[in-house]
């Protein structure tokens, strides 16, 4: 038997880099929409050659919430199986399929949304009606990540076999848990994409179900910031510590937390569709006692965090009741990122849960808290944390040294980053709160007061939003940096070590069929009835309107 | 599994937070009936007129008793239809007295479309095919900004009207 | 004997000092719960 060596070769760095290029590509370009957006909001611009606000809107949720999150993940994830369970030559075929198919899908999409075809931004909610090459493209990029779900779940597999008795490694553990919550996750999206808006768009089917449609993406669209997000956390629990000279601080309850995330994250859908009409509020409240529990695996991280610092602190000799936080390594880029991440999730969590609290949803729905939210957790706690792990991978991947230049411009981009988004996210949360809605162009809304207090916070938010994009700029420079000048060297590939005396981890962890059984289950149980409901209570279908987006 | 003692305390802490918090929303969820907007209630998209409250006499403001107010209208893209003033033109302030109860009913012609009265908790989808209803006192005096908060198209910030609620 | 010695310092080390993770974890609850009130506030006298 041969086992697959583990580690990262030449071939397993083409691929990963491949897959990073694309995400600070992405980076670049929506980073720069998003500035044009809080310029024109700000009433400061206005955008010339009949390029919309929405088209420019579109780009940036697409190419920024869709492509470089979902590109840096897998590209991420691939370097972690290669590194702790082994890719063989097979699989990395196919994870070179998975990643040309998602391309193909995003320049599809892309040329559809620059041609101004498809201006429905990334939620493209029925019956807006978008070019149907777009819903082709982004078929074809859930499709592709469905490869790369199955080329990690094959090597996770295949390294069990050879290793009966072990458990698997913690991140390999971590990564195989978040593919499967996406690939669930997708198949509800996919339904709507393939069975909806496609043979709808093509004129076959002359009405779309509306509720379905939404159901259906927001039965995805909450996984998806989970999706986001664990990969963060995998840097959380199973990286940091190594980095900071620890150890991890429970590898059962890394695991524990990722099984809980798995079974709760996708059930809740509806608390994003707590404003609409046609669903039973009964069963909006279970699905938001649900969205509670996926609380709870969160909880318990942020324990494990402060523990692992205190811990590694105190081994270290230092005293106090905050002794260990002052000596972190705030110098490290590699730590500081991603922990200026960890502490932006407080409020962004916080924010999270008034979101769900059912009808306290009134007070911030559709309006820029939403925005100033979730660019606290996306924008922010996991966007840095990528960073945090760009540092080292990149280097890595590209056998070139972190320099203590680099890691010094890290460290400002960091710190121009947390300014940027307290300004652009402060305001936005409390102009949200004072009924400014988001996704719109700047608008006096006939000259009120209110209106004009929101503009004032809009002039914030711009501020906030050039700061952010100076940072951008700045990461992008490094980006470069790492990858094609950076001084030739190893950098170190970061993976944490339980303590010596650990307790062992429970074989149930790893009972995946208890887990996905349990997750099925779950997604039944908060579903079916109200999904019934909704098809058997339908009125009648909505006609494409392409008109109102310019679509004609 | 091993928990830190203090994990424990942390986590009895934080689940009793959150079931506090649920018994809050729960309470007046199912008790005061604060729900969210979720009536159910169908209608035909290509005949809304077919609803009594959507003929074009019933939209605009209607008063049903001594303080109680019911505003009907139609969204459509980029416009919410009030109905008409005393001179004949598209109605878009509406007058409310203070302290009335306000019942919004509401539906769309066309696409997506949201409804918020800014400064208030009236917030709501009004989505193809239903209706959408959310009853509230204004007790406050002042201009509150209507605004469609879902995006609808390139007329989305264009589509706005307003509350005055005078003593 | 060697064993009892061994249960002994594995039992220290997993009792670790967590006070200042306490305090920072109990903080984190005391802002949730202060900001969530808040909006709530907010929701009642609208
Ligand atoms: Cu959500
Ligand atoms: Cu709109």
């Amino acid at each position: 038997m041969i086992a697959t060596k583990l580690g990262i070769s030449k071939s397993d760095s083409k691929l990963t880099m491949a897959f990073i290029y694309v995400a600070f590509i992405s980076l670049f370009i929506g980073g720069l929409m998003g500035l044009l957006q809080t310029l024109v909001r700000s009433g400061s611009l206005s955008l010339p050659w009949g390029i919309t606000y929405y088209q420019v809107l579109t780009v940036h949720g697409v190419i920024l919430g869709l492509v470089l999150t979902t590109f840096f993940i897998i590209g991420f994830q691939y370097a972690l199986m290669a590194k702790t369970v082994g890719i063989s030559k097979k699989q990395r075929l196919y994870a070179w399929l998975s990643f040309i198919v998602m391309l193909i899908g995003t320049v599809m999409a892309a040329v559809m949304v620059l041609l101004g075809k498809a201006s429905v931004l990334y939620t493209f909610y029925a019956p807006l009606q978008a070019h149907p090459i777009f819903y082709f493209g982004l078929a074809l990029v859930i499709i592709g990540s469905w490869i790369a779900c199955f080329v990690n779940f094959r090597q996770l597999y295949v390294w069990k076999k050879t290793h009966k008795d072990e458990k698997s490694p913690l991140l390999a553990f971590m990564v195989v848990i978040n593919m499967v919550l996406w690939f669930i996750a997708t198949l509800g999206v996919a339904a709507a994409v393939i069975v909806q808006f496609i043979p709808w768009s093509l004129g076959y089917a002359e009405t779309i179900n509306v509720l379905v449609s939404r159901t259906l993406f927001w039965y995805f669209g909450h996984p998806l910031v989970y999706f986001w997000l664990l990969p963060a956390y995998m840097a959380w629990y199973a990286i940091i510590p190594k980095i900071i000279g620890g150890k991890i601080f429970s590898d059962s309850l890394a695991r524990l937390s990722f099984v809980l995330f798995l079974l709760f994250s996708i059930p809740v859908g509806f608390h994003h569709q707590l404003t609409e009409p046609g669903i039973d509020p009964t069963w909006k409240f279970i699905q938001v006692v649900l969205t509670f529990m996926v609380i709870i695996p969160s909880l318990m991280t942020a324990f494990s965090m402060f523990a692992m610092f205190e811990i590694t602190g105190r081994r270290k000799g230092f005293r106090g009741l905050f002794g260990w936080f002052k000596h972190l390594p705030w110098k490290d880029v590699r730590f500081f990122a991603p922990m200026v991440g960890m502490l932006a999730f407080i409020p962004a969590g916080t924010g999270g849960i008034i979101n769900a609290s059912h009808q306290l949803n009134n007070v911030i729905h559709n309006t820029m808290w939403v925005t100033g939210h979730f660019h606290l957790t996306v924008a922010t706690t996991v966007l840095l944390t990528f960073f945090g792990i760009s540092y080292w991978l990149i280097p890595h991947l590209t056998g070139r040294k972190l320099t203590k230049k680099i890691n010094n411009l890290g460290l400002i981009q960091t710190v121009i980053w947390a300014v940027g988004m307290t300004i652009m996210s402060g305001s936005m949360h409390i102009s949200g709160l004072l009924g400014a809605p988001r996704r719109s162009a700047f608008s006096e809304y006939g000259g009120t007061a209110q209106a004009s207090d929101w503009i004032g916070y809009q002039i914030a938010q711009a501020v906030g939003g050039t700061i952010l994009f100076i940072g951008i700029l700045l990461m992008v420079y490094i980006f470069l940096q790492l990858t094609f000048f950076a001084p030739k060297g190893q950098e170190e590939f970061p993976i944490a070590e339980e303590e010596v005396n650990a307790q062992p981890t429970p074989l149930f962890l790893e009972n995946w069929k208890l887990w996905i059984g349990i997750t099925i289950g779950l997604i039944l149980f908060a579903y079916t009835i109200p999904f019934i409901d909704i098809i058997l209570h339908a009125p009648t279908g909505s006609e494409p309107f392409a008109w109102p987006i310019g679509n004609s | 599994m091993h928990l830190h003692k203090f994990e424990k305390v942390w986590l009895i802490f934080g689940t009793g937070s959150l079931l506090l918090f649920l018994l809050v929303i729960g309470v007046g969820a199912f008790y005061k009936g604060t729900h969210p907007s979720s009536h159910l209630e169908t209608i035909d998209l290509k005949n809304i007129e077919s609803h009594e409250a959507f003929q074009p006499d019933n939209l605009g403001v209607t008063q049903v008793k001594e303080d109680q107010y019911i505003v009907n209208f139609v969204a459509s893209a980029f416009n919410y239809d009030f109905g008409v003033d005393d001179n004949g033109k598209p109605l878009k302030k509406i007058r409310i007295p203070k302290g009335s109860t306000v019942l919004f009913q509401a539906t769309t012609k066309d696409v997506i479309h949201g409804y918020q009265v800014a400064g208030t908790n009236v917030n709501m989808m009004l989505e193809p095919g239903y209706i959408s209803r959310y009853e509230t006192v204004m007790d406050e005096t002042g201009e509150f900004t209507i605004v469609c908060n879902e995006y609808c198209g390139l007329g989305h910030h264009q589509m706005f009207a307003s509350v005055e609620v005078y003593e | 004997m060697e064993n009892a010695e061994k249960q002994k310092s594995e039992e220290r080390v997993e009792t670790p000092n967590l006070k200042g993770t306490l305090l920072s974890v109990l903080l984190l609850g005391v802002f949730i719960i202060v900001s969530w009130f808040g909006v709530f506030a907010l929701f009642l006298s609208r």
